[in-house]
């Protein structure tokens, strides 16, 4: 009986922690896809194998067994290196046209096209 | 008249566009160390390069005026660049110099600070590289000024030169 609780304590714990490793693991995935790596051409800290690159993983990674969400993680890293440091773009008075431009763009299209349905109906 | 407001419009919208791209082209994206200056530098512990005693930036940063917290690695050559203005830095009694040695084998670092000089007056190792990216550092060499509140009144990428001494030496008049 001793036995059977032991192995069933050790096998609820080894699986909690597998799953939490997991997590972390896939999390810090998609946060470093969406970093760009500062030293590198073009690259994600993902992608890169640089000293940067790997010494932010770790940072990530530790952050979220810290308890971060992935928003505050973004934000931790933007107050330390700027915007420039995600690949997404936020939404601010620099960034407004790149992000309106094609809705309003879309709507146009939208409504010549429109229009010119109604007026072959007619 | 109709085909005359397109035309108009389209040379307008064209402006607009050109404009747009025009300002983005002169936007530099390149990283800047203003983001971390005005900032109090974060806690943190690291080992002593001889001791390999941790010591805590309350201990660090303690008895003077101002620091230098200076990134470096003995794999980095801009390093040895920089390392003879940091020696005749040292001898400003104002100032302590506290090395950060990034990402180095132990070996490695002393042997660097047997050959050229130890202008230091503490060195820590920051093996995985976890604490000089809470720093806000993206390499090395890397210094920051720091006043004797903690916080960060300058930050230089890259290796110190005969400008960057003079800016220092103007800080900490």
């Amino acid at each position: 009986m001793k036995i059977l609780t032991f192995l069933l304590i050790y096998f609820f714990f080894s699986f909690t922690a597998t799953n939490s490793a997991e997590h972390t693991n896939d999390l810090g995935n998609k946060i470093s896809k969406n970093v760009r790596c500062l030293i590198c051409q073009g690259q994600s800290i993902y992608d890169s194998q640089s000293e940067f690159a790997i010494s932010m993983k770790l940072v990530i990674d530790k952050k979220i067994e810290e308890g971060l969400t992935e928003d505050q993680i973004y934000k931790y890293l933007k107050s330390k290196y700027g915007a420039w440091i995600t690949y997404d773009p936020e939404f601010n008075k620099k960034t407004f046209i790149l992000w309106t431009l094609p809705i309003l763009l879309f709507l146009l299209g939208g409504a010549i096209i429109l229009r010119k349905l109604i007026l072959n109906k007619f | 008249m109709k085909n005359k407001f397109i035309l108009v419009l389209i040379i307008f919208f064209s402006l607009f566009c050109f404009s747009v791209l025009f300002k983005a082209l002169n936007n530099t994206n390149i990283y800047s160390p203003k983001n971390v200056v005005n900032k109090s530098i974060i806690n943190f512990s690291l080992p002593n390069l001889y001791t390999e005693k941790n010591i805590s930036t309350e201990e660090m940063f303690k008895g003077s005026k101002f620091y230098i917290l200076n990134i470096w690695a003995s794999w980095c050559l801009p390093c040895r660049d920089e390392h003879p203005l940091l020696m005749q830095l040292n001898e400003n009694s104002k100032i302590k110099i506290i090395g950060l040695n990034y990402k180095d084998s132990v070996v490695n670092a002393k042997k660097f600070i047997n050959e050229f000089g130890n202008p230091y007056s503490l060195i820590v190792t920051d093996k995985k590289g976890i604490t000089s990216i809470e720093l806000g550092a993206y390499g090395v060499p890397e210094t920051y000024i720091i006043d004797k509140n903690k916080k960060i009144i300058k930050k230089f990428v890259g290796p110190l030169n005969n400008k960057a001494l003079t800016e220092i030496n103007l800080l900490i008049k």
